[in-house]
């Protein structure tokens, strides 16, 4: 079943146009991390876009320590029975085989994922190697690239997952696009330079450097746990929004849920963002950056 | 001309519409509140989750604008989750999704598979030939007696119209070909000229 692009007459699955096809149909949405069947049909009663199917939020694996893995197919495959919206789920950094397992099982979108503990820590997954579409988190453009040219369909700045603190993924979207604009002002000789600091083929710099973006969509993950988060991700220029943690850790998750739903559409629109902002009770409680040290941080793995 | 063409951007892939328009010249203005409606001549429902947009036309107070100007003879192109948001009967769809039973046809949400199946292929059509992407594409499974069938892949409906009513399984916003748009604005500008 693992086999990228595949021909038969006319017709073909799996190429890159395909692939990023089903992230352009994400845009303008949220994307809700659930694990089980019940909170799934929250989730798509809210209005979510697609699903994150994952045994354990953010919030609970930093909680739980220990190795965070795939999550078991019976769990995914049951979610994926009690909706109609696209269904995600995480690989494990390099753990192609976990990827060859959700694929098999017909995910629409693998999250190759700094959340679940690393299985390689050199190698990130070929993901020219597969069917199905993967989306990759960055802290910033080096990264991005890194992953879109091992075949990401999707860039999500990463955020500190868990945490319900927005912070790092402003950082991380203000690294990511800041850069990109600075690249569209470089003058030919500059994007030499700007490919040597950013680590990233220069065929992907020159590119921006003449489209002004990424070559992928950009979705925002990691520490969104209100309304006025998402729409702070999506003025900041992220087109979708992953909630995580944000949701199922709050009081009252269905509210919460359709109220970010709508502050992602009208991100822009202030009285719609403070009507849906209004009576949503309290949002999970979160930590500040300094209450959690280097080692914790999911966002540095990754390379 | 001095026309203006909406893009429904509740959610999906407005934005790589706006640019189709752009790319031939012609002016698109994003859609999210029943006030912007009012300037557009023209309106297209893009690809997306058509349960998460169809929600959202419910809260943005857009529904039946919409469905109104519709009724008055606005042309609208919807393509895929936009087509189903269009067709008069949903197969496989929620039970509370509501659709504008703007062209008559029975269209099965997903049919063609989750994303490990989405593929793309050239189709024909009486328009030109066109390559189309499917994303987890809907299929038009009944076509009513006024609709005509523009486009097909192996003898199956993936375009259709119905007066001012134009309607895609697949996504012509993807493969940077914009003739499908082309033909829609001349749609709207024969509209624009009676």
């Amino acid at each position: 079943m693992t086999g990228m692009v595949s021909t038969n007459g006319s017709s073909s699955t799996g190429t890159q146009r395909v692939k990023r096809g089903l992230a352009e149909m994400l845009k303008g949405g949220v994307i809700m991390d659930v694990v089980n069947s019940d909170q799934a049909k929250i989730a798509e009663d809210a209005g979510a876009c697609a699903v994150m199917a994952l045994e354990r939020v953010p919030a609970d694996i930093r909680r739980d320590g220990g190795v965070a893995r795939m999550s078991d197919p019976e769990m995914i495959q049951a979610i994926q029975a009690s909706v109609h919206i696209p269904v995600m789920a995480k690989a494990r950094i390099g753990h192609f085989v976990e990827a060859q397992i959700l694929q098999s099982l017909g995910v629409d979108f693998i999250d190759e994922s700094e959340v679940l503990t690393p299985a390689d820590e050199t190698h990130h997954i070929d993901k020219f190697d597969f069917t199905i579409p993967f989306v990759c988190g960055a802290t910033n453009l080096g990264e991005a690239l890194r992953r879109i040219s091992e075949g990401a369909a999707l860039i999500r700045s990463k955020g500190e997952a868990g945490t319900g603190n927005i912070v790092e993924a402003v950082r991380h979207l203000r690294s990511i696009l800041g850069d990109i604009r600075k690249i569209t002002q470089a003058d030919s000789a500059e994007l030499f330079e700007w490919a040597k600091r950013l680590q990233a083929p220069l065929s992907l710099v020159q590119e921006i450097a003449e489209t002004g973006k990424l070559q992928v969509p950009l979705f925002c993950a990691g520490g969104i746990a209100t309304p006025a988060d998402a729409a702070l991700a999506m003025q900041l220029g992220a087109e979708s929004v992953f909630v995580g943690s944000g949701i199922f850790k709050s009081d009252d998750p269905a509210p919460r849920a359709k109220a970010i739903v709508e502050a992602t559409t009208h991100f822009r629109d202030a009285d719609v963002l403070a009507r849906v902002s209004r009576g949503l009770g309290v949002a999970m409680t979160g930590i500040a950056m300094d209450e959690i040290n280097d080692t914790q941080r999911f966002a540095s793995r990754g390379w | 001309m001095n026309m203006q063409v909406g893009v429904l951007a509740l959610q999906g892939a407005f934005a790589a519409h706006s640019e189709c328009l752009t790319s031939i010249g012609v002016q698109s203005v994003e859609i999210r509140t029943p006030e912007q409606l009012g300037s557009v001549d023209a309106l297209l429902m893009p690809g997306g989750e058509s349960s998460t947009m169809s929600q959202l036309l419910e809260s943005s107070g857009l529904f039946d604008p919409i469905a109104a100007r519709i009724a008055d003879g606005m042309p609208v192109f919807g393509t895929c989750a936009g087509m189903i948001l269009l067709a008069s009967e949903i197969l496989d769809g929620r039970s509370d999704q509501r659709s504008f039973s703007a062209i008559d046809i029975s269209v099965r949400r997903n049919a063609f598979g989750r994303q490990v199946d989405s593929f793309e292929a050239n189709i024909d059509s009486s328009v030109g030939e066109f390559h189309g992407v499917f994303i987890r594409a809907p299929r038009i499974e009944r076509v009513g007696v006024g609709v005509e069938v523009l486009g097909s892949i192996n003898d199956e409906p993936v375009l259709v119209r119905q007066g001012n009513v134009l309607a895609a399984s697949f996504h012509p916003e993807l493969s940077n070909d914009a003739r499908l748009h082309e033909y829609f604005v001349s749609l709207t500008a024969k509209k624009k000229k009676v």
